[in-house]
């Protein structure tokens, strides 16, 4: 008990499912307690706001909201990562106007300046939990990537069937039953064997999908396309309107697929742009390209207000549509969005993509 | 016994009504002012429609769009429920088949479409700020001591327009403030308004989009012949305004109603209905959601606003 308590404990940012994974290798290679980051609500966006500068974009708001409430759930340890955009300098900023506030915390930024160094996190660890031993912090690092990879390539699945569940519920409930088996994993071959098994279970999921169902892809900036709470859960409102969703952004791209998919990308869309322009912004060009090549009814482009990559390549991304003949929707959220108002030009755009398939 | 289809536009400001025979002829048409309260004016609408109808006609569909639609879709039964963009371009294509862009300025928003074939290909909605809406002329009329109806005549006399800077509501009022300060005469500063009206709307919501002929001018402040005006200078084309240029969304939305036909019958009669909402916050978890609570005579009947549907 002595020891648990000399030893911080750890929170770090909310965003979609990937807590759990963050909190399984963390639990694992390090002793201390772990906060898991609450589900978002309109407080922890509240709280994030309150003391974010105004024109700072939403996920700066939405990540200090998840820490501060970390905070007062007792966590003294906070860890951050970023890079890309102002992304990057989120982490200094958000320390400190925390310490600005008064609570009493170490700040732990995973990359630095966009380097992620292997020696300074391992002396980080170190610091954090004198005991971290770095074999098993490799192993349980792999596993945790195996685990990413399977949410993400399940979740792919989900998207483009959960509009059709005769059941309304099964997906999720599925999910939410693989996930907790999925943290309760301490071997490879475990998780790779409860992979196939939900893999096979989801493929058991009756849907009712006819041929020619309306397939729209979203693109736009990573953390409102990864939080559902932050892009008033556009992804579960297209699957209420019987629609087919491909998205391309999630960790494992982010993490492990970013750099080769780039280079491809750049290549693609080489009438359209030379240089990547910070973020996902050129991702998000070669996306819309792809998708247009794909003959998807629709792209939606969605950011998070004051997103300067993104607002970039929205005239790009628009060019690229209007070349295919493709219909592209843009929407900016932020905390002071309407949600009726999203609802109104979504409901337009399915009209729109409806009555286009006629012609 | 001829069969009608009702079609109700529930607008910030304005509530539409129309009338379509099976042919979709307009058999009566209303336009009312919404005061704050759909459901009045919904009830008042459709009590004067009735009046106004002749007996034989029974309703076989009802249609609601315009931002209180979902709300008076239950109260009045309706057939369909569609958004204000899809019935305006609905409306619109029935008497213009081959227009290629919609203008429309409404009383809080303002949209453009654009088609192809009777297609929509394209659209966009104001998203942040009221300059540019009839909401904000009318309120710059009261300013002015003029009747929004007479202001569009006034816009026309005016043989120099100011400039008044219209990239937002705040802006412009100040800016006419300092006009009116410096003795413009006040035909000059109301066209000056009718012309920021058609600035910002071209670089807001229209922006970036391919304008082109046949191009249709309509909402509330199309019957604001100023705004016309500039409209047609500045695009340099033709522009048009229907005579029911009001009422397109209405029209729209009974159009959709008529093909939506399920065979039941409508009444017209609910102005003894009792409907109301009842509005509260939930504290079971940290969302706060707004729960909203719908009654039709006094029984429970729809709740909405809960994010984990867990609440009603």
């Amino acid at each position: 008990m002595k020891k648990e308590k000399k030893l911080g404990s750890i929170t770090f940012p909310q965003m979609g499912d990937y807590a759990i994974p963050a909190n399984f290798l963390l639990s694992h290679i390090l002793h201390n307690k772990i906060i898991v980051p609450k589900k978002i609500t309109s407080r922890t966006i509240e709280l994030g706001t309150k003391y974010s500068p105004e024109f700072v974009c939403t996920p700066f708001k939405y990540t200090l909201g998840t820490l501060l409430e970390g905070l007062e759930n007792g966590a003294n340890i906070l860890i951050q990562a970023g890079g890309g955009c102002r992304y990057g300098y989120y982490a200094e900023l958000q320390e400190q106007i925390l310490k600005d506030l008064g609570y009493d915390f170490k700040f732990y930024n995973l990359v630095v300046a966009g380097h992620t160094d292997v020696k300074r996190i391992y002396h980080m660890m170190k610091e954090i939990d004198p005991k971290f031993h770095v074999l098993k912090g490799i192993y349980y690092l792999l596993i945790t990537k195996q685990m990413i990879k399977y949410m993400d390539d399940i979740d792919h699945y989900i998207r483009g069937n959960i509009g059709f569940e005769v059941e309304k519920g099964s997906f999720l409930k599925l999910k939410e039953e693989m996930l907790k088996n999925f943290s309760k994993v301490n071997n490879p071959l475990k998780l790779h064997y409860l992979y196939r098994k939900y893999k096979k279970k989801f493929k058991e999921i009756k849907i009712n999908k006819p041929n020619d169902v309306l397939k729209i892809g979203i693109i736009g900036e990573l953390y409102t396309v990864m939080e559902p709470y932050s892009n008033y859960e556009l992804e579960k409102e297209l699957a209420s309107m019987h629609i087919e969703v491909k998205r391309f952004t999630n960790v494992y791209y982010l993490l492990f697929e970013k750099h080769k998919k780039i280079k491809q990308y750049l290549k693609n869309t080489k009438k359209y742009i030379t240089y990547q322009m910070g973020a996902d912004a050129a991702d998000n060009i070669g996306r819309a390209k792809e998708l247009c090549l794909d003959r998807y009814d629709g792209i939606i482009h969605i950011k998070s207000s004051f997103c300067t990559p993104e607002i970039s390549a929205m005239p790009i991304i628009s060019k690229v549509c209007n070349d295919y003949h493709v219909p592209v929707i843009f929407f900016s959220f932020d905390s002071n969005t309407s949600e009726v108002g999203i609802k109104t030009r979504l409901e337009a755009f399915y009209d729109m993509l409806l009555m286009r398939r006629k012609l | 016994m001829r069969k009608g289809y009702l079609g109700i536009d529930i607008g910030s400001i304005s509530t539409k009504g129309v009338i379509l025979d099976e042919e979709n002829n307009i058999l009566e048409s209303l336009y009312i002012w919404t005061e704050g309260n759909p459901i009045k004016a919904v009830k008042r609408l459709l009590k004067e429609l009735k009046e106004q109808l002749d007996e034989d006609v029974e309703i076989y569909g009802i249609g609601t769009t315009g931002s209180a639609r979902k709300l008076i879709g239950l109260m009045v039964d309706a057939n369909i429920v569609k958004n204000e963009i899809t019935a305006h371009a609905v409306g619109t294509t029935h008497f213009y088949p081959n227009v290629k862009t919609i203008l429309e300025i409404g009383g809080q928003d303002s949209k453009i479409i654009l088609l192809n074939d009777s297609i929509i290909t394209d659209y966009a909605m104001n998203t942040l700020c009221a300059a540019g809406t009839g909401a904000f002329l009318s309120s710059q009329a009261k300013r002015l001591g003029v009747e929004i109806n007479d202001f569009g005549m006034l816009a026309l006399k005016s043989r120099n327009p100011v400039k008044i800077a219209a990239r937002c509501t705040v802006f412009a009022e100040s800016d006419l403030i300092h006009k009116a300060q410096v003795g413009y005469p006040k035909e000059d500063i109301i066209a000056g308004l009718c012309r920021s009206v058609v600035l910002n709307y071209l670089n807001n919501v229209g922006k970036g989009k391919k304008i082109e002929k046949p191009i249709i001018f309509q909402g509330g402040v199309s019957k604001n012949e100023g705004v016309v005006k500039y409209f047609r200078e500045i695009l340099n084309a033709d522009v048009i305004v229907d005579s029911n240029s009001h009422l397109m969304g209405a029209i729209g939305i009974a159009l959709l109603a008529h093909s939506h036909e399920d065979g039941k019958k409508r009444t017209l009669n609910i102005a003894d209905i009792s409907f109301e909402t009842k509005g509260r916050e939930c504290d079971k978890c940290s969302n706060h959601c707004e729960i909203l609570r719908i009654y039709k005579d006094h029984t429970f009947i729809e709740s909405w606003g809960s994010k984990c549907g867990k609440i009603s």
